[in-house]
């Protein structure tokens, strides 16, 4: 094992899997010249020159769009947006093209690809920059969509995207990038749709990804304290969502708090408290608890930014509530 | 080749007449010879009697769709290309067909060029198994990967960037071939076709944009939607060359459309093209054209009609007569008839069809489940 950074995890993923398949290529905003705008891309125009990682104009529809067609004649292309906030720029060609592709050509066409880049809540740069939509990804058929919550996940999950033959939404957390974390020094590959229970517990199930899933571990040892064992998994793949490790942990534990840093309306909070009661019922005692992101955009000063996203504080009371020790 | 500033339209084709038919007996090696010769390009018999036939028989195709569509046996959007055949045929009679191609939702004229089957793309139409996409995609979404054809895309625009991907893929393979990228005269004022523009040329790619411009966008004329209507002008800012040419006639078409391809190939990088067209039915079968005039119809379809054109030319030529293109167009008809019987006696798509072809990797035991509704 080895202790890298969440930054030079994706990056190590890249490399190995730019070395290992001539087709795979990285193109966005700063990727080359300039080693990324986050320096998820450091060296790899150096490794492996012009022709396979480069720099686009700021035209996000675009080179969305020239990855889709480039994926349609098997390459394998690696679309970095510098955030998914410019993403929405391109989603006609995420929704209506790379989804939607293989359907409406009955089975021709495949878009085997990327698109990968910073999302979530970052700190302090306001309304546009600092939000989270993997909700409107994981409504899509054709997509799949992955946020990894530490450097081990985010290797091995983007490893496995960019070998996968459909189009995925791989989205990274800002705040992460320069998270350390042990990665195994052979090579692996983590698969999508796979959920993974981030620490076992008895008492309460906490339904947390990318970011949350750190915070939901904080307040899990908040909890311990306590005397509550928190079980926490962290689904890795938002679509298609492992759904019978939560639906495995609720048997054992009885009720479930589920966090999200995006809205509360409709968002995967949403979905997985769903799925909890239409599969798990008569196995809870209580009713699933969300925490999310407040329904405001994103303020800029310190107080209201950490007043509008979920705190380590609000995972410990509704766990307390849900499982009976409020 | 014309660059932006030279307008070519305007200009008639000087016809030069091989060798007339004296009472049939033509020698075998005038047979052989026999043809038009268009501004210094040669186009023999077979290739004329070619084209024409492709022309007719998407005319004829075409007006098939629109009775079965007032049927109610083709549902949804149906838009029709008559009076735009010479520019599928042209097109790709000057393309190879290892060239990549896409366009918008009028794509019928199009895929049938491309040499797809009819009786599939009329069952697509009908929404049956035998579709070319299966029943799935329907009039806007013909596909045909055997054929280099990637759609059939039905948002306006949308195969601008995806075109910008093929002919990236060529020039990331070096595989010598080029993309043509169709788009409408509504669909030149996308963003996304000059964020397409500007990285094609940046990175001089093998690609020829094409822009029917059949006058209207929907019910929108040109220069209502338009501040400069000369389209081939657009890419000036990005440097890429125009040319504009009379897409009602084949000949001219298939020969400077050869030239653009060659442009492109040639690692010249990109060229835009703008095709002067015009399409007889409205925008779709919903559509009954109110903002054109009768007589405004009236001067494209009598005064320059593409198979008439050519027929008049052919006939000139000495290469066929009235009763011979009388002959083809029965045939023709009764060909499209048989075809349409045939697609319509096809059963429709499966019901498991309905959950296939969503993923290539489909992932086993995570939800939501293809197949399953809960």
């Amino acid at each position: 094992m080895s202790k890298i950074t969440y930054r030079e995890a994706l990056n190590q993923a890249m490399a190995e899997e730019m070395s290992r398949d001539k087709n795979v290529f990285l193109m966005g905003e700063e990727v080359a010249e300039y080693n990324g705008a986050y320096k998820v891309s450091q060296g790899l125009l150096d490794k492996f020159g012009p022709k396979r990682v480069i720099d686009t104009p700021i035209t996000e529809l675009g080179f969305a769009g020239l990855g889709v067609g480039a994926a349609m004649t098997g390459l394998r292309p690696v679309i970095e947006f510098m955030t998914w906030n410019f993403a929405m720029l391109a989603l006609d060609q995420i929704v209506n093209a790379a989804a939607k592709m293989k359907y409406m050509s009955g089975g021709q066409y495949s878009v085997p690809m990327v698109f990968r880049g910073a999302g979530g809540s970052a700190a302090r740069v306001g309304a546009q920059h600092s939000q989270s939509l993997e909700n409107w990804m994981a409504n899509v058929p054709g997509l799949k969509v992955v946020m990894p919550s530490n450097p081990a996940d985010a290797k091995g999950l983007l490893k496995a995207s960019i070998r996968d033959n459909d189009t995925v939404v791989f989205i990274e957390n800002e705040i992460n990038y320069g998270d350390v974390g042990e990665v195994p020094d052979e090579e692996y590959i983590i698969p999508l749709g796979k959920a993974d229970v981030k620490r076992a517990g008895s008492d309460v199930t906490i339904v947390a990804h990318s970011r949350m899933t750190g915070f939901a571990l904080t307040a899990a040892k908040e909890l311990a304290k306590e005397g509550i064992e928190a079980e926490i998994i962290d689904p890795r793949t938002i679509r298609p969502l492992d759904e019978n490790t939560i639906i495995t942990s609720v048997a054992k534990t009885n009720c479930a708090v589920v966090v999200e840093e995006g809205w509360r309306f409709a968002g995967i909070g949403a979905e997985i408290s769903a799925r909890i009661m239409e599969r798990a019922f008569d196995d809870l005692d209580s009713p699933v608890i969300r925490v999310t992101g407040k329904d405001v955009p994103m303020p800029y000063a310190a107080n209201l930014e950490a007043l509008a996203l979920p705190s380590v504080r609000d995972i410990v009371e509704a766990a307390r509530t849900a499982c009976g020790r409020a | 080749m014309q660059v932006a500033g030279n307008d070519t339209l305007g200009h008639h084709s000087q016809v030069i007449i091989q060798y007339f038919f004296a009472g049939g007996d033509m020698s075998a090696k005038q047979k052989q010879d026999a043809g038009i010769t268009h501004e210094g390009i040669f186009f023999a018999q077979e290739q004329l009697h070619e084209m024409h036939d492709q022309m007719l028989f998407i005319r004829r195709f075409e007006e098939k769709a629109g009775q079965m569509y007032g049927l109610k046996k083709i549902g949804g959007f149906c838009h029709l290309c008559n009076g735009q055949e010479a520019v599928c045929v042209g097109m790709q009679h000057a393309a190879e067909a290892t060239d990549y191609m896409m366009t918008s939702y009028r794509d019928h004229g199009h895929i049938l060029a491309r040499g797809s089957d009819p009786t599939a793309v009329m069952a697509e139409l009908l929404g049956r198994a035998g579709g070319v996409v299966k029943g799935k995609g329907g009039s806007m979404h013909m596909f045909d990967a055997d054929k280099n054809f990637a759609g059939g895309n039905g948002i306006v625009g949308e195969q601008v960037p995806i075109g910008l991907g093929f002919g990236f893929s060529s020039w990331y393979k070096e595989d010598g071939r080029v993309t043509i990228c169709i788009m409408g005269d509504g669909g030149i004022n996308q963003g996304a076709v000059y964020e397409s523009f500007n990285m094609a040329a940046l990175w001089k790619l093998p690609i020829v944009f094409m822009v029917e411009n059949n006058q209207y966008a929907m019910g929108t004329s040109l220069d209502r939607a338009s501040a400069e209507t000369q389209l081939f002008k657009r890419g000036i800012s990005f440097k890429i060359p125009g040319m504009k040419i009379d897409g009602m006639d084949v000949l001219e078409f298939e020969k400077k459309m050869s030239e653009a391809i060659e442009h492109a190939r040639s690692g010249k990088g990109p060229i835009l093209v703008e095709a002067m067209t015009y399409r007889y039915r409205g925008h779709s079968m919903s559509d009954p054209a109110t903002y054109r005039t009768r007589e405004e119809v009236d001067e494209w379809r009598t005064g320059r009609d593409p198979i008439a054109r050519l027929q008049a030319q052919m006939i000139e030529a000495g290469l066929a007569t009235e009763d011979s293109f009388k002959q083809k167009d029965r045939d023709i008809k009764k060909e499209v008839a048989a075809i349409a019987k045939a697609a319509e006696a096809q059963p429709e798509p499966d019901a498991a069809e309905l959950w296939t072809d969503i993923y290539t990797d489909p992932i086993e035991g995570a939800y939501p489940y293809p197949g399953k509704v809960g």
